[in-house]
């Protein structure tokens, strides 16, 4: 009843090819994003902004980024966390060398960087599938930190090799830096994401898109009808690379403002890995649940006691808290192996029915 | 049916609920401690934790807290990890803290630029950014008493003495074998500056996050046969390294770790292989102290103790006795300034600005002999402290060295002008400490 699509009739083809084809659908997206515009500024306090909500919306970039990789083109990638790195790096050398350059500009060519090494580090896959590719990217992985570690100019020089976000104005306002308030950091963040998100689902819709999904699907089948692998497989990782270097720049400007490559290690590239899983393969609104699951949980689960008033030791506290994930994580599997976007659809579909069952 | 309902919009509402409780005004000193008791660096993490902890008992159940105020305080578990620290931090800055500890260099590094923003202090205590000894330009940070920079001036000091004076360095190779994170690399400036002066042959050995692989740094060790080796190590990295130096079969009187390599686990493991295994300290290893008997009669008899009472006295829970010290006396410095009451980050800015803390003083707090007066201003946040270099016998640490001074006429400089660079990095203005008082 809710979700009550008869009388909703298409005329144009426009109309049958909308990414929310349903009213409701368009209603309730449309509120969403309002609201996450609106709301969090107003009422959330900073702890929530610069401890939840931003790495929420840095990770489901990087979640994108990675799931049109993964999820859509089928090629799996442990090397999401190098290049965050590679993004993280250029956008701090591009932002201290030259200073009066707009950040907007300092992310999008920082995500081109990282492209480029998305492309450099795609070539592999070519040749190589499934389980030997992840091994391949995982070399990519390891080299760009190490690479980051090694060469000083990367850092410019810091004997500690961090870097640090420097104060940048967007519209007058400081946006990234530490004098920055949380509240302009998570607006421009949340912008970046609802753009390159609104973009990664016009993309997976359109003639990009279903070409991955044929290469996903069966590559030589994909060749056959004409599907270029080369083109199609690069673009793919570049494209990827390029959400994932904005989500690295946007984790050290926005959401830590001083890192090392310690925070781009392999767990990373896993984590983001997870994210996409969890949330679902293959879907824009997977990357952004699977994100909310990752980062929202655990915080969730070590707030908890303290929120019921027990008081517990720190370190029994954490692995509680790492067994209760553990064992969510499995128990969201079990349930619904294709994901959180998945458990998303069939809720729609018992809208669409309720409140009677058949 | 309607129960697994319930379940969900129960689960819903603790999800949103959770973390958005808040605590009210203060009556007590809130200090948060990013503490690290799980992950690869928990045997670090856990003795310096546990000192921390039962310092700040002490001082609620022997003198009621400092000056009458008591100090209240929350563990946040940070694995060591950046992101999660940062996170803590967040969450514990709702609670109007007046200083933080956040026991890990990469930490700090993040939190230096928010802490003039928040008007929190950070103390790293012999860690964090050798630069931000200089007051000037980082008002609200401490690492006295001594920092990386400092005591690796002071180590290669203590080389050069067992070799026959520094002039005998020449040629000599040393080997610093650090942990690949801001943390190793922050000793690196300043002993390539040395190799240049002293002319010795320096050679860097990163070991990769966290340490456990070190096969192909022991590889270069037995190819290069260095001299001596310094090491800044951390967590598990420390055990694998002693063991590995052990394996090689490297004189283990030549192996010296910084301060943060040199604690009771990371010996053990070792067995009689790491006998002889040297450390840098700022403070003496035992229990032979007055602290530490109050600490038995007031809170390990009371049952309040965190640690076993067997593991006090390892250097790195005494490091932790050290850190709760300083921090308790620089609030009692602000204290006799702006009164006995709860204090704003400001007022305990001011109180470690002004930190002297005399003899007469370590005697009155039960730690005389235990570490070494510490006077702080406005310009040197770090006082330069001399360095102890301690002996593991296979049972026990003994200190086997004098108080060896850093080579302040090398560091001081040097930090001053890596104090430009970060600070521009940050935007910052150097203050003038003649208009400060």
């Amino acid at each position: 009843m809710i979700y009550r699509e008869a009388g909703q009739f298409k005329t144009t083809y426009g109309a049958d090819q909308a990414v929310f084809p349903v009213a409701q659908d368009r209603v309730v997206v449309a509120a969403a994003v309002v609201a996450a515009f609106v709301v969090p500024p107003l009422v959330a306090s900073e702890y929530w902004l610069q401890a939840v909500l931003i790495p929420f919306l840095v990770y489901a970039l990087a979640a994108i980024g990675l799931n049109l990789l993964t999820g859509y083109a089928g090629q799996l990638s442990l090397g999401t966390g190098g290049f965050m790195a590679v993004g993280a790096y250029s956008a701090f050398k591009l932002a201290t060398a030259f200073p009066h350059l707009n950040i907007i500009v300092v992310f999008l060519l920082s995500g081109l960087v990282a492209a480029g090494v998305g492309l450099l580090f795609g070539i592999p896959s070519l040749r190589i599938k499934g389980f030997y590719l992840a091994v391949a990217t995982l070399a990519s992985q390891f080299f760009l930190i190490w690479l980051f570690n090694k060469v000083a100019w990367f850092t410019n020089y810091a004997s500690s090799g961090t870097i640090t976000a420097p104060d940048r104005t967007l519209f007058g306002a400081l946006v990234t830096g530490p004098n920055s308030t949380a509240a302009a950091r998570y607006l421009l963040a949340l912008g970046l994401v609802a753009v390159f998100a609104v973009v990664a689902k016009n993309l997976v819709r359109g003639r990009v898109g279903r070409s991955w999904m044929a290469i996903r699907d069966r590559d030589i089948a994909a060749e056959i009808i004409g599907v270029r692998p080369l083109r199609t497989k690069l673009l793919a990782f570049g494209i990827s690379s390029f959400y994932c270097g904005v989500a690295g720049a946007g984790l050290v400007f926005l959401y830590l403002g001083s890192a090392e490559t310690l925070a781009f290690d392999i767990s990373i590239s896993f984590l983001v890995l997870f994210m996409v899983i969890i949330g679902g393969l293959g879907s824009i609104l997977g990357s952004f649940l699977g994100a909310a699951f990752i980062v929202l949980v655990p915080i969730v689960l070590s707030n908890a006691p303290h929120a019921v008033g027990l008081r517990l030791p720190v370190a029994l506290q954490k692995q509680f808290e790492l067994m209760v994930f553990g064992g969510l994580i499995i128990f969201f599997l079990i349930v619904e192996p294709r994901g959180l976007a998945r458990l998303w659809q069939i809720t729609k579909e018992k809208l669409r029915l309720w409140p009677f069952p058949h | 049916m309607r129960l697994r309902r319930i379940w969900i919009a129960l689960l819903a509402a603790l999800v949103v609920t959770a973390p958005m409780l808040a605590a009210g005004q203060p009556k007590e000193l809130f200090i948060p401690l990013l503490v690290y008791r799980t992950g690869p660096y928990a045997p670090s993490g856990i003795p310096i934790a546990d000192g921390f902890v039962d310092y700040f008992t002490l001082l609620n159940e022997r003198d009621g807290g400092i000056n009458g105020v008591k100090v209240a305080w929350e563990e946040c578990e940070t694995q060591y990890d950046n992101k999660q620290g940062v996170e803590c931090y967040e969450r514990l800055k709702g609670k109007s803290p007046v200083l933080v500890n956040p026991y890990s260099t990469a930490i700090t590094y993040s939190l230096i630029p928010k802490a003039p923003v928040d008007k929190v202090v950070v103390f790293s205590m012999g860690y964090g950014m050798s630069a931000s000894s200089d007051g000037r330009w980082f008002p609200w940070v401490f690492n006295f008493p001594t920092n990386y920079w400092s005591q690796a001036s002071a180590v290669i000091r203590y080389i050069g003495q067992q070799e026959g004076g520094l002039e005998k360095l020449k040629a000599k190779k040393i080997a610093h074998i650090f942990h690949n994170s801001a943390y190793g690399r922050e000793a690196n400036p300043t002993l390539e500056e040395l190799a240049r002066k002293y002319q010795f042959e320096l050679t860097l050995l990163a070991v990769d996050n966290p340490g456990q692989e070190q096969k192909a740094t022991w590889l270069q060790v037995r190819r290069l046969n260095p001299d001596w080796i310094f090491m800044s190590g951390w967590g598990v990295m420390n055990q694998v390294a002693v063991k590995e130096a052990a394996s090689v079969g490297f004189k283990m009187d030549h192996l010296i770790g910084n301060w943060w390599s040199a604690n009771d686990s990371d010996v053990v493991p070792a067995g009689e292989g790491a006998k002889g295994y040297k450390g840098a300290t700022f403070h003496a290893p035992g229990t032979n102290f007055k602290v530490h008997a109050d600490l038995l009669k007031f809170v390990y008899d009371k049952g309040k103790g965190s640690a076993k009472k067997e593991d006090l006295g390892a250097p790195l829970y005494n490091r932790g006795l050290v850190n709760a010290m300083l921090a308790a006396e620089a609030i009692r410095t602000a204290m006799a300034k702006f009164g006995n009451k709860p204090l704003s980050g400001e007022q305990v800015r001011w109180g470690f600005e002004n930190l002297n803390l005399t003899e007469q003083r370590l005697e009155q707090v039960g730690m005389k002999n235990f570490t070494h007066p510490v006077k702080v201003s406005c310009e040197d946040h770090e006082g330069s402290g001399p360095v102890l270099i301690q002996q593991w016998d296979g049972k026990k640490w003994t200190v086997v060295s004098d108080w060896i001074a850093p080579m302040r006429d090398v560091v001081r400089p040097k930090i001053e002008a890596a104090a430009v660079e970060e600070s521009k990095k940050l935007g910052y203005t150097m203050r003038d400490c003649a208009k400060e008082k």
